[in-house]
C-alpha cells in the first residue's frame, strides 16, 4: 500500500515554481468488473489507472494541470503548464483566492476490512455462476445478469504548506437483475447494481443480500409482468430506502450544492431553487426531516477523513427539524459565499479538478417500525427500487419511477402494481413528509454514478435512509 | 515530429512489443486513446476554473483457446515505462485466462483491415480564445465551458488490423442568462476557430436573449402544439439511443424500441435515421476492432438495421457491423423534411417553440414513453409571433406519438450538433438533425 509514496514525496520536494502555493494529488486506481449473464461468464474487464493533478495559485489565481507522466520531468512540466495558465488567464479570472486558507493536515484513512483479501476471481465467478443458475427456468424470463464490481483507490495529497494526506479504499458493487417478457410488455426487477455500493470486502456482498436472491428477484419480475398498472391519483406514498436514496440525491443533494447556488453549473448540471440567503431561514421540509452530511459510517461509499482539497470531514446537520441550515459546499465555495459548509470538495480521478459533490448525504432515522408506517396509511402505495429519474435544472419539478409498487389500503399491504411513477415539486414535497421509519428500516446505500461538472465527472456518493411516508402525492402508471 | 506522429509511433512501438511477446496460440487486440486538452470554465463572463489534462491509455484483450479478458491501462508517455506496463498487463491477463471458462460468444475479426484519418488543423491559442469570449460577453452573464486539443484513437490486432484516427477540435458550449433567470444556450464547435464565425454565433444567441426579457408565461398542464428545435430533438434521440438500437437490448427486451423492431409500432414515414460514420468526427473503426459501416436504423418510420457488436453477433447469429461495446450510435443523421426554417413560426401558429429539452427518462420504457423538462429559451407563440418565454415545464409523452401520429413536419434545414461531453475523455459523437413540428405535446407539471 502507498508503494509510490516515498518516491512521490521526493519528487514533490524537488519541484520548482514561482507560485505562492501548489499542491499535488496522486491517484492510483485498479478495478475489476465480473459478470455472468444467462449462465454464461462474460470476459472480465480489468483496469489500472495512475496519474496526478498539480494545482498552483499565482497572485490569487488558481489553475491545474493533470498528467499521466509521473517522472520528475513530467511533474515539473505539468506544474509549469499550470503556472503559465494561471498567469496568462489572470486578467479574466473570476476569483481572487489570495486570502483563502490552505490545508496543513496530515492523516491516513482506510476503508473497513481493507486488510482482508477479497475472494479470488475464481471464487467470484463461482458465486456469480451459482446465483445465475438459481434463477428458475421459465420461458418468460428472457434475460438475467449477476455481477460484482470492485475498485481499489489509493490517493496521496501533498501541498506546499506541508499537508500530507493518504487514503486507501476499496469499493464493492454487487448486482443482479432479471427481465421478464410476455410477448408485449417487459418488466425488470433488480437487486443492488446502481442502487447499492459500499466500502469493505466480501462483507459487502453479504450485506447486499445477493447470495440466494436469484429465485426471489425472478419471482418478483414475473409478479410485475402479471400485475395491473399503478392507478392514477393522489395517494400517501411509502418510499423504501432504495428509492429514498434517489429522492434525497436529486431533490435535497443537488439543490444544496453551493457551486450550483453560486452559478457555476448553470450551463450544464443546472442551478438551484435554493438561494444563499435561505440558509438558517428556509423551512425545507416538515419537522420530521433531519438531513446530515455524514462521513463517519465506515462502510458508506463516500466516507473519508479529508476531502480532495484537504479539508477535514465531520458529521454536520444540513437540515434539522425541517429547517435548512448548511449547504454542501467545500472550502472554496465557503470562501466565495461566506457560508459554513462541509468537506465535500471532490474529484472523480486524477484528471479532473475537485468541485462541490454530495459525498454521504443521509436522512436520520425516526421512531416508527415498518409495520406502523404501513398501518397508519389508509389509501396509499409502497414504492421500491428506482428505475427512472428526471428533475428540472433548478431541482424542483421532478418525476421518478420505481420497479416495484404495492398498494396499501386501510393499513394493509395489498396487490402488486407495475410501472409505479410519481411526480411533485421539491419545495413542497418535503413538507408532506408525514412519518419517518426507525433504525430497523434504515439502510446504507450508494451509487457510483453521479454526473456533474465541466469537464464532466462521474463520482460515487452514499445515501443512507429509513423508509419514509409522504402525504397526498400524485402517482400514476405506464401505458402497457 | 508533430505530437500526433509521436503518439502514432508510440502506439506502433507498443504493438510491435506486444507481437514480440506473444506466445502461440495467443491472440490480442489493442486499442489506444489519448488526448491533450485545454479546459476553461466560465461563470459571470469570467474564468472560474482552468487547466490542462494530458492522458493516454490502452485497452488490451488477450485471447487464448476460447478464453479472453480485457485490461485497460493508463500509459505514462515514457516508451520504456509504457512497455513495462504493457508487459505486466500481459502477464496479469495470462494468469487470469486459465481461471475462466471458454466463452461461447467470443467472435474475432480475422480481417487485417487498415484505416487512417489524420486532421492536424492548428488550434487557436487558449489565451486568445478567452480574450475573444470575454470581449463578446462584456456586460452579459455568460456561463460556459471551452474544451480544445488533439484527440487520438488507435486499434491493432494480432490478425494485422491497424487503425489510427487523430483530430484537433474545440467546443465552446455556453449559455447567456437574462437577469430574470431565463437563458439561451448555444455552442461554437469544430476544427477551425474563426473570430467572425464565433462573433456571428454569439450574436445569434444574444438576439434570442432579448426575447427572454419579456414577462414570463406560466402554462397549465395540457396538450399543446410544439416545435422542437434540433437541439431539443437531439435529447429525444439520445434517450432512444440508450439501448434503443442495440441488438442485445432488442433481443433481451430492454430496448425502448422493441415494439418498433417487433413490428408492433412505427414512426411517421417522415422519419428516416442513419448511423452515418462516413464524414463524421468519430473513428471509422470500433474499439472491438471492426470497421464501422453506415447503417439505416429507421427507414421511413420502420425498423431498419440494429447496432451489432461482436458478442451479440455470436449470441444471436447476426453479422457484426462495427458497433461499440455498448451498441449505441454516435454519428446520427436524420433526413430533413419539407418545412423551411423561415416558415417554422407561421406553421406552428399558436403553441410552444422549444429550443432545448433536458433530463429525459422513461415513464414506461417498453412503450417508449418519455418524460423530461423544457430548458433554455422556450417561447409561447401566438399566430406565428413569439409572445413570451415560458416557465420550465415537464412533458410526458410517447416517442411513437411525438415522432409518429403527431409529427406534422421536419425542417428542410438540419443542424450539426457536436457532443460537448467530457466524461473520462472528450467525446467524438455528433448528430445531424432537423427540427420537428408536432401537433400535440403533453405537459404534465
Amino acid at each position: 500500500m502507498f508503494d509510490f509514496h516515498p518516491q512521490l514525496k521526493q519528487r514533490f520536494a524537488a519541484l520548482r515554481t514561482g507560485a505562492e502555493f501548489f499542491s499535488l494529488r496522486y491517484v492510483r486506481e485498479s478495478g475489476q468488473y465480473l459478470s455472468v449473464r444467462k449462465n454464461v461468464a462474460e470476459p472480465p474487464s480489468l483496469s489500472r489507472d495512475e496519474g496526478a493533478m498539480l494545482t498552483v495559485r499565482v497572485n490569487g489565481v488558481e489553475a491545474y494541470a493533470a498528467t499521466n507522466d509521473l517522472s520528475q520531468q513530467g511533474l515539473q512540466a505539468a506544474l509549469e503548464r499550470a503556472e503559465q495558465q494561471a498567469r496568462r488567464l489572470k486578467p479574466h479570472a473570476l476569483l481572487d483566492l489570495s486570502e483563502q486558507a490552505v490545508s496543513t493536515a496530515r492523516a491516513d484513512y482506510f476503508s473497513p476490512n481493507l486488510d482482508q483479501p477479497f475472494p479470488s476471481l475464481s471464487d467470484c465467478y463461482q458465486l456469480l455462476g451459482a446465483e445465475s443458475a438459481a434463477v428458475p427456468k421459465d420461458e418468460r424470463l428472457v434475460n438475467w445478469q449477476v455481477s460484482i464490481g470492485i475498485t481499489h483507490v489509493e490517493q496521496i495529497y501533498l501541498n506546499s504548506a506541508g499537508a500530507e494526506l493518504r487514503q486507501a479504499q476499496r469499493f464493492v458493487y454487487p448486482g443482479l437483475d432479471v427481465t421478464a417478457y410476455d410477448g408485449n410488455d417487459s418488466q425488470t426487477r433488480s437487486l443492488g447494481r446502481e442502487n447499492f455500493g459500499q466500502q469493505g470486502g466480501a462483507d459487502v456482498i453479504s450485506r447486499c443480500g445477493l447470495i440466494g436472491a436469484g429465485p426471489t428477484v425472478a419471482d418478483q419480475a414475473l409478479q410485475l409482468l402479471l400485475a395491473p398498472n399503478t392507478p392514477q391519483g393522489p395517494r400517501d406514498l411509502l418510499l423504501m430506502p432504495d428509492q429514498m436514496m434517489l429522492q434525497i440525491h436529486e431533490s435535497i443533494g443537488h439543490p444544496l450544492e453551493l457551486d450550483r447556488i453560486l452559478g457555476d453549473e448553470r450551463n450544464y448540471a443546472g442551478t438551484s431553487f435554493v438561494k444563499a440567503e435561505d440558509f438558517g431561514r428556509l423551512q425545507y421540509g416538515s419537522k420530521l426531516l433531519n438531513v446530515t452530511f455524514d462521513p463517519d459510517i465506515p462502510e458508506q461509499l463516500a466516507s473519508y477523513g479529508h476531502d480532495d482539497d484537504g479539508s477535514a470531514a465531520s458529521k454536520q446537520f444540513l437540515i434539522r427539524e425541517g429547517l435548512l441550515l448548511r449547504p454542501l459546499g467545500g472550502a472554496l465555495s465557503q470562501f466565495r459565499a461566506g457560508l459554513e459548509g462541509v468537506a465535500n470538495s471532490r474529484a472523480c480521478g486524477w484528471n479532473r479538478p475537485p468541485i462541490d459533490r454530495m459525498a454521504n448525504l443521509n436522512i436520520e432515522p425516526g421512531d416508527q417500525p415498518l409495520a406502523q408506517l404501513i398501518g397508519n396509511i389508509e389509501h396509499g402505495i409502497l414504492m421500491s427500487t428506482n428505475r427512472s429519474w428526471s428533475i428540472d435544472d433548478a431541482r424542483n419539478k421532478f418525476q421518478f419511477g420505481c420497479e416495484w409498487g404495492q398498494l396499501i389500503e386501510n393499513g394493509e399491504l395489498k396487490g402488486v402494481v407495475k410501472n409505479p411513477n410519481y411526480r411533485a415539486i421539491s419545495a413542497q414535497f418535503w413538507k408532506s413528509l408525514s412519518a419517518v421509519g426507525d433504525a430497523s428500516t434504515f439502510k446504507v446505500l450508494g451509487t457510483p454514478n453521479c454526473g456533474k461538472g465541466e469537464p464532466n465527472q462521474v463520482i460515487r456518493v452514499g445515501h443512507a435512509s429509513p423508509a419514509c411516508v409522504f402525504s397526498h402525492v400524485d402517482v400514476f402508471g405506464g401505458d402497457a | 515530429m508533430s505530437p500526433s506522429k509521436t503518439q502514432a509511433e508510440s502506439f506502433k512501438a507498443l504493438v510491435a512489443g506486444l507481437r514480440e511477446a506473444l506466445r502461440e496460440p495467443e491472440q490480442f487486440t489493442l486499442s489506444y486513446a489519448a488526448e491533450s486538452s485545454a479546459f476553461v470554465r466560465f461563470n459571470h463572463a469570467r474564468v472560474r476554473q482552468s487547466g490542462q489534462v494530458q492522458q493516454a491509455s490502452i485497452g488490451l484483450k488477450l485471447i487464448n483457446e476460447g478464453r479472453h479478458a480485457d485490461l485497460h491501462i493508463t500509459l505514462a508517455g515514457d516508451p520504456e515505462v509504457d512497455l513495462q506496463r504493457l508487459s505486466e498487463g500481459l502477464q496479469q491477463l495470462r494468469e487470469t485466462l486459465p481461471l475462466l471458462p471458454q466463452d461461447p460468444y467470443l467472435l474475432l475479426n480475422y480481417n487485417g483491415w487498415q484505416s487512417k484519418n489524420l486532421q492536424e488543423h492548428p488550434l487557436p491559442d487558449t489565451e486568445q480564445v478567452v480574450a475573444e469570449i470575454a470581449q463578446a460577453a462584456e456586460g452579459l452573464d455568460l456561463v460556459g465551458f471551452y474544451a480544445a486539443g488533439p484527440i487520438s484513437r488507435g486499434f491493432a490486432s494480432s490478425a494485422g488490423a491497424f487503425g489510427w484516427h487523430q483530430a484537433n477540435s474545440f467546443n465552446f458550449d455556453f449559455s447567456l442568462f437574462h437577469e430574470n433567470g431565463q437563458a439561451v444556450k448555444a455552442s461554437y464547435a469544430g476544427h477551425d476557430w474563426s473570430s467572425e464565425g464565433f462573433a456571428r454565433r454569439f450574436r445569434q444567441a444574444r438576439e434570442q436573449l432579448e426575447f427572454l426579457g419579456r414577462p414570463l408565461r406560466t402554462l397549465a398542464p395540457g396538450q399543446y402544439r410544439a416545435y422542437l428545435a434540433p437541439a431539443a430533438l437531439e435529447e429525444i434521440m439520445s434517450m432512444l439511443s440508450w439501448g434503443g438500437f442495440s441488438a442485445q437490448s432488442i433481443a433481451s427486451k430492454s430496448s425502448p424500441l422493441q415494439k418498433l423492431y417487433g413490428g408492433d409500432q412505427a414512426f411517421s414515414p417522415l422519419v428516416s435515421l442513419d448511423e452515418k460514420v462516413s464524414g463524421s468526427l468519430s473513428p471509422a473503426f470500433s474499439d472491438e476492432g471492426y470497421p464501422r459501416s453506415d447503417l439505416k436504423l429507421i427507414v421511413e418510420g420502420k425498423a431498419g438495421a440494429q447496432l451489432v457488436g461482436s458478442r451479440s453477433a455470436a449470441e444471436y447469429g447476426l453479422t457484426a457491423n462495427g458497433a461499440s461495446g455498448g451498441e449505441s450510435p454516435n454519428a446520427l443523421n436524420m433526413k430533413g423534411g419539407s418545412l423551411p426554417e423561415a416558415e417554422i413560426l407561421k406553421q406552428l401558429g399558436t403553441g410552444l417553440y422549444i429550443s432545448n429539452l433536458w433530463y429525459l427518462n422513461y415513464s414506461d420504457q417498453p412503450a417508449a414513453r418519455l418524460t423530461g423538462m423544457t430548458r433554455f429559451a422556450t417561447f409561447w407563440v401566438e399566430n406565428g409571433e413569439i409572445q413570451a418565454p415560458v416557465s420550465t415545464m415537464r412533458f410526458d409523452d410517447s416517442a411513437f406519438s411525438l415522432l409518429g401520429s403527431q409529427l406534422e413536419a421536419l425542417t428542410q434545414e438540419r443542424e450539426m450538433l457536436l457532443s460537448a461531453s467530457t466524461y473520462s475523455q472528450r467525446a467524438t459523437a455528433s448528430a445531424l438533425l432537423p427540427g420537428a413540428l408536432v401537433s400535440r405535446l403533453t405537459l404534465t407539471l
